[in-house]
């Protein structure tokens, strides 16, 4: 473990004292909930701000514009080429400066330049994917062959009775069987355009117990997400404490 | 007694359940006591990838997690780390989420010294870059479109890990530590676009989101939470790390949660039936 020096020690006890301003909103809304509120909002701004600057503006634009003008100076290259690099590497810089225009009432309008820019170019990479990744081979997921299912699971129930073991087919089985269950129904809670009456309206009723079942779970995480949270903030408390132990009784 | 005990839990202040839950979940902190965390096939199955790679593989572990998720997702990459460090993989990674950086730095930094891992040769860092979305997908024409530099300034081509390293097809497989919405790119792109393997380390509340993508083998292992975290802290050998000693208060305070739902629900039922509900 690193020694713990005087200026680790004080940005550990603002930490500290930080976590408790955010813990006290607990009790009721206060001052120092508020001020560690506001604390957050205003440095992360300013952190940002200068992450992105020194990762992205110099890096992805500042840097390759400066080179492109710099390759002017050189013999290497034809004219046409260096101005059509140029001009690829003004042309972010240049899109994002239009945003800016929200600033002036009178050409705002330009804003919506960029915006269109951006939207097109992530719906454009986005959208086939999409379908691919979360459409079609998720409903790819839920095309079972029924007959092979149900024979896997009866020899499974063959061993099971004949030798006492099980190869956990049937269970597996059982649960793809479920699946593709589960998801109709589901679907059929979803499906409006008909009264929920009859088989849909069974189906539907399966469907919803089945959300609720999806519901549960995800509930369940969500709990331990939250305790993992408080205990990783406990952890850190009782580490200031021991560390401050450590330091004024060295 | 006017209303009776149940109008009382019923009407009870809400602070007294975040004083007990507090301290339900604070006294096991200081007294450990080892629980049984039970190994799931997910979990085991992104060990199984990890550690069967042949030392010197390149391996991809895309870290996302911030301060605030810090607590489940930290525990988790420091075990796949390790088990990856620990069998002489070589690590490639990346920090796509803004307020994460210096938290996923350090942890990269942390376990390669721990295993005595050499910066540019045994492990590489490429840092942060906005928009992840365009990031994972142009990382899967080539690392160097979105990083130039790694996240010390170096430019790529002068590290000898990144020596025939351009995208994804050079990778054994990826193990996305994520706590955003943006493990949706990583399925989407690295794996959707150019089906590289891809494995989850999510946080627990989204981790529900992503069992179906594992029943569709789009992804090949998912661990859950502060619990995916103690199984794989578990399967490294390593069953005393912080993940598992912090399952106790995980389980003594899902008991207590359990109680308050029922009782809840019990005062919930007899004030109804007193007509007080």
């Amino acid at each position: 473990m690193e020694a713990m020096t005087l200026g680790s020690m004080l940005w550990m006890t603002v930490a500290a004292f930080l976590t408790l301003c955010i813990f006290s909103f607990l009790y009721k809304d206060n001052p120092f909930y508020t001020f560690a509120e506001h604390l957050i909002v205003g440095i992360s701004a300013g952190y940002w701000i200068s992450i992105l600057y020194h990762t992205s503006l110099t890096v992805l634009w500042i840097e390759p514009l400066v080179d492109s003008f710099k390759a002017f100076g050189n013999a290497e290259g034809s004219v046409a080429g260096k101005i059509g690099m140029l001009i690829v590497n003004i042309a972010p810089g240049a899109i994002g400066l239009l945003m800016l225009s929200r600033f002036f009432k009178k050409i705002s309008w330009i804003s919506r330049w960029p915006i269109a820019y951006y939207l097109g170019i992530s719906a454009g990479a986005a959208l086939p994917l999409f379908m691919q990744s979360f459409v079609i081979r998720q409903v790819a997921a839920n095309m079972i062959d029924p007959t092979a299912v149900v024979n896997t699971m009866g020899s499974d129930l063959t061993i099971l009775y004949h030798y006492g073991n099980s190869t956990l087919m049937f269970w597996q089985g059982l649960g793809q069987i479920i699946i593709v269950l589960g998801s109709i129904c589901g679907l059929a809670y979803f499906y409006f355009s008909a009264e929920h009456k009859g088989i849909l309206g069974g189906a539907a009723k399966i469907g919803i117990w089945i959300l609720m079942i999806g519901f549960g779970a995800t509930f369940g995480y969500t709990v331990m997400a939250r305790v993992s949270l408080l205990i990783g903030r406990f952890n850190f408390l009782i580490e200031w404490v021991s560390a401050l132990g450590n330091y004024f009784g060295a | 007694m006017a209303g009776g005990i149940w109008l009382k839990l019923a009407n009870l202040d809400r602070r007294w359940i975040y004083f007990v839950i507090g301290v339900v979940t604070f006294i096991p902190i200081l007294f450990y006591i080892e629980v049984e965390v039970n190994i799931t096939p997910e979990v085991e199955s992104v060990y199984h990838r990890v550690d069967s790679l042949a030392p010197g593989t390149v391996i991809m572990v895309p870290m996302e997690f911030s301060p605030s998720t810090m607590a489940e997702l930290e525990p988790m990459a420091r075990a796949v780390l390790r088990h990856c460090f620990s069998r002489d993989l070589r690590v490639l990674s990346t920090a796509l989420q803004i307020d994460g950086i210096i938290l996923i730095e350090k942890v990269l930094r942390e376990s390669a010294v721990e295993y005595g891992k050499k910066y540019g040769e045994d492990y590489v860092f490429l840092g942060y870059k906005p928009d992840a979305q365009s990031v994972i997908l142009s990382m899967g024409e080539n690392f160097r479109n979105s990083f130039p530099r790694d996240y010390y300034g170096d430019y790529l081509d002068d590290l000898p890990m990144m020596n025939g390293i351009s995208n994804y097809s050079n990778m054994a497989c990826i193990v996305n530590i994520n706590a955003t919405s943006g493990v949706d790119y990583w399925i989407n792109y690295a794996n959707g676009r150019y089906g590289a393997e891809l494995a989850l380390g999510v946080t627990a509340v989204i981790a529900t989101d992503y069992y179906t993508f594992l029943q569709s083998n789009q992804i090949f292992g998912l661990m859950g939470g502060l619990k995916g975290a103690a199984e794989y802290e578990r399967l490294i050998g390593r069953p005393k790390d912080i993940a598992n000693r912090s399952m106790t208060s995980v389980s003594v305070a899902h008991v207590f949660i359990i109680l308050f739902i029922i009782i809840g629900n019990v005062a919930y039922f007899v004030n109804r039936r007193k007509g007080q509900g």
